[in-house]
């Protein structure tokens, strides 16, 4: 069986077929607005090159930045209710009260803040205001928001206020979706509230995407399942993306480290992936990207996935390039997947971070001729400032000062130098499609998060040996190599309030998905 | 003399008096977002060198009681803290020359700024723990023996509450501890007053600076990659205990504490060895390989290996790749008086205190 690697990007879309540890064929397509055609042109390229009966894929699996880059970019935002349950306590912190002002603005500040919430024993801080949510459908119909994200003090401990919140709101607001928090995130009001309303803010956008890749699977005739990546590496079904595209957030560097460390065999190295419209730097460390140990920014936004520690900036490929009176600006806006119709190489009207890569010998691709009546000056100092940020980026995400290779992958990754600083730059094969290749060796995972009572000799060890049990039997049921798999999470969170000596337990294991041969 | 603590410091502050946390103490940056939004509104805090307050100027001691844990959810608010000021001022019936934290550790440290810019009274560059301690009985206030009350406390429900009198400081924390539990495990309190020259004989003095300044340190060392963790150690003359990834984590909201124990596996030159950190909200004994080999008082931090940042009782968890640390404990805590209050048996662990600082 052959494994089919598809990574969506802003600019891009790529497709490899893996055999077992065999990179067979890697292409590139450009990502189309519908999404739709630019996965089926990749997947028939790669077909094609690589000879395969399509009737032999075992799998596709599917990366994608598209809602990461929705929330840098600022596009595709919906304006959501942001609805906190726990007055009187908080009020002084109001929802998205650390978000970038632009942000806030996108998904339309709508914060409300409303009497209820727990206390940590699970006593109640208020009662549940029911007539304020009433109160806020209306407002909900009258602004005519799309989704909303209920966010209430202590949900991982009760979620019956979030449940009835979701009750109510959708009474009145038939057929709107409502987020609860305690789905997404864990403790920590703020990054959880935060993580909810931007899901809820990108779920007609994760509705469209997925349909999408159905869509594209079926016109070209592959029945494999398929699957979409998540933050951790690890793979969901695709119609669990519908209800939560944010966990797909850290999905596109998490590819794109572990397809690094895939094509070179390095171990140790900072990863900088260059696309369409940013780049994303981490650092892989003994093969695994190195995770942040508490909060990660997406698009400004602090959030407390697990995830890689990675650092992304607005520069890709597609970048514009302006002259203003205080210098040269690359990015943060970019024509994406339009570069190979609007960069001036080739023969588009717009400046962009490709055509001074061409302009200043670093890239052969287009018609350099085209760019022979740009200022040599211009072309200098935008080289100069797009060597700049990536220098500034590599040593913000550097660990140590020991030299370690820089690894260049990413379609737009012509704009590397061959050294950042001292550090070697290296281009492995494949490089630009690392993601396809880190999506199709993405792992499978078994989870299990549920409530167990100590009692009748269950100790918190022998509970915690037993959820483990059964996430890896889960995990090997959705056909993970049981030698492979290796505990990624492990939480006990006791629940005072009820009887019986209750404990929440979360374990998740990973492992590498069986079927490499054939 | 009165010095402007500018905007820029707060970020320094919150740094620093995290890692002197140790573990406990709450992640300052709830209180960070608090500060920031009171500086918006264009108020301000004004620093105030212990040794210039008068002999009878009364200084109010502030501090968030409760488990960190909670804190993470029900997010404090400074108008409570300003509340509990105020309410005090009103049963002494006379006002606060300047305002104080009770520990430098934590998000209490920024406390003290918080109902210092709300009520527009400077901050003392002082505190009472140089660290983070989980009861009142854990203070420089304490083992100086200083009368323990009144104390005011004020929840988010429009409850006030004045303990007039209390027969110890472990009665005193014991009431005020119920109280709080009561209100959810956490509540804005006013401890008992003090004056001028109670906080210039018995107060930890300059931990607004030192906080600062150690922050400070570990910022620009991540700036130059260099190992921020060292920095740590460099600036406070510290002593690096052991480097591994968290295994385990236990942890139990009782009494209004947060107790429990994170065990670590060792890498590098600890592989094949584990330790164990026990928590009453503040990691309080270190286990090697069950030995116990560093403890309260010595501060015992628990940083990021990487970003050399801390990491709390409350956000420790499975995965991390940490480094532990031990740091000298300020000089009045390591007196017998002090070693009977925040020693190791304070805890209770049957351990004779040892320092790992000879």
């Amino acid at each position: 069986m052959y494994r089919v690697g598809i990574d969506v990007g802003g600019t891009n879309t790529d497709a490899v077929v893996l055999q077992g540890k065999t990179v067979l064929a890697g292409v590139k397509a450009s990502t189309t607005e519908d999404v739709t055609s630019g996965v089926i042109e990749a997947l028939e390229k790669v077909i094609e090159a690589s000879g395969i009966d399509r009737q032999r894929i075992g799998a596709v699996m599917i990366g994608t930045t598209h809602f990461t880059n929705a929330v840098i970019e600022r596009r595709h935002m919906e304006e959501v209710a942001a609805i906190r349950l726990g007055l009187p306590s908080g009020a002084g912190l109001p929802p998205m009260v650390d978000w970038p002002d632009d942000v806030r603005e996108i998904v339309g500040n709508h914060g409300y803040q409303v009497r209820g919430g727990y206390e940590f024993d699970g006593r109640e801080i208020s009662p549940l205001d029911e007539d304020e949510i009433v109160r806020i459908a209306g407002d909900i119909r009258a602004k005519g928001l799309k989704a909303a994200a209920v966010t209430c003090v202590f949900s991982g401990i009760n979620d019956a206020m979030e449940q009835r919140t979701k009750e109510i709101l959708q009474q009145h607001c038939p057929g709107l979706p409502v987020v609860m928090s305690k789905d997404i995130g864990r403790h920590g009001l703020l990054a959880r509230e935060s993580a909810a309303i931007m899901n809820a803010s990108l779920l007609s956008l994760a509705d469209r995407t997925v349909a999408a890749f159905g869509k594209a699977l079926e016109t070209a005739g592959i029945t494999a399942p398929f699957y979409i990546t998540q933050n951790d590496g690890t793979l969901m079904a695709a119609d669990v993306v519908r209800g939560f595209p944010v966990l797909t957030f850290a999905s596109g560097p998490t590819n794109s480290m572990r397809g690094a460390a895939f094509l070179t065999g390095i171990k140790d190295a900072v990863v900088v992936d260059v696309g369409g419209t940013t780049s994303d730097v981490g650092s892989l460390s003994h093969g695994f990207p190195r995770q942040a140990s508490t909060t990660v920014d997406i698009g400004g936004v602090r959030t407390n996935f697990r995830m890689p520690d990675v650092f992304s900036i607005g520069l890709g490929g597609g970048s514009l390039v302006v002259e203003t009176d205080k210098g040269v600006t690359i990015g943060p806006k970019s024509v994406g997947y339009r570069v190979r119709q609007d960069a001036i190489c080739f023969g588009g009207k717009t400046l962009t971070a490709t055509d001074i890569a061409v302009a200043s010998g670093k890239a052969d691709m287009g018609d350099a001729g085209l760019l022979a009546g740009l200022d040599p000056s211009l072309v200098e100092a935008a080289a100069k400032k797009i060597d700049a940020m990536l220098e500034a980026c590599v040593e913000r995400s550097r660990i140590s000062s020991t030299p370690v290779p820089v690894i260049a992958v990413g379609g737009g990754s012509i704009l590397m130098p061959d050294k950042i600083g001292d550090l070697d730059v290296i281009r492995p094969d494949n490089f630009a499609v690392a993601n396809a290749v880190g999506a199709a060796i993405a792992q499978i995972s078994g989870e299990t998060d549920r409530v167990f009572s100590l009692i009748d000799g269950r100790t918190r060890e022998s509970a915690l040996a037993e959820a483990e049990a059964e996430a890896r039997e889960k995990a090997i049921a959705a056909g993970a190599l049981a030698e492979t798999l290796e505990v990624i999470e492990r939480e006990d969170t006791p629940l005072a309030y009820l009887p019986g000596n209750a404990t929440r337990i979360h374990v998740k294991v990973v492992g590498e998905m069986g079927g490499h041969g054939g | 003399m009165l010095q402007e603590f500018p905007e820029e410091n707060i970020e320094p502050l919150a740094t620093g008096a995290w890692i002197l946390g140790t573990g406990g103490g709450g992640n300052p940056y709830i209180s960070t977002l608090n500060l920031r939004r009171l500086y918006a509104e264009g108020r301000r805090v004004q620093i105030i060198d212990p040794m210039d307050l008068a002999d009878d100027d009364m200084v109010a001691v502030v501090s968030k009681m409760g488990a960190p844990l909670v804190g993470q959810e029900r997010l404090s608010d400074p108008v409570h803290l300003a509340r509990a000021v105020e309410v005090m001022e009103d049963y002494l019936g006379k006002p606060f020359r300047a305002i104080m934290s009770v520990e430098i550790g934590g998000s209490n440290a920024l406390s003290s700024f918080l109902a210092g810019a709300m009520l527009d009274r400077p901050v003392v560059n002082a505190d009472a723990m140089g660290r983070a301690y989980p009861e009142a009985q854990m203070t420089s206030f304490a083992i100086g023996n200083l009368p323990m009350f009144p104390l005011s406390l004020v929840d988010i429900r429009d409850n006030e509450v004045i303990v007039t009198r209390a027969a110890s400081w472990k009665w005193m924390e014991r009431i005020s501890r119920k109280v709080c539990t009561e209100v959810g495990s956490t509540a804005a309190t006013c401890k008992a007053p003090r004056s001028g020259r109670e906080v210039k004989d018995w107060g930890i003095h300059y931990t607004v600076t030192k906080a600062t300044e150690l922050g400070r340190a570990v910022i620009e060392a991540r700036a130059r990659h260099d190992d921020p963790v060292k920095a740590v150690l460099d600036h406070e003359g510290g002593k690096q205990l052991f480097r591994g990834k968290i295994v385990d984590v236990v942890r139990e909201t009782t009494g209004g504490f947060l107790r429990g124990k994170t065990v670590i596996e060792g890498i590098d030159a600890d592989k094949g060895s584990r330790m164990e950190l026990a928590f009453q909200n503040e990691w309080a004994v270190a286990f090697r390989d069950s030995q116990p080999v560093a403890m309260t008082p010595d501060l015992l931090c628990l940083l990021d290996t990487v970003s050399g940042g801390a990491i709390g009782t409350e956000s420790v968890r499975y995965g991390q790749r940490v480094t532990v640390v031990a740091l000298p404990a300020p000089e009045l805590l390591t007196t017998p008086a002090g070693i009977a209050a925040v020693g190791p048996r304070a805890f209770g662990y049957d351990i004779e205190f040892t320092s790992v600082f000879p």
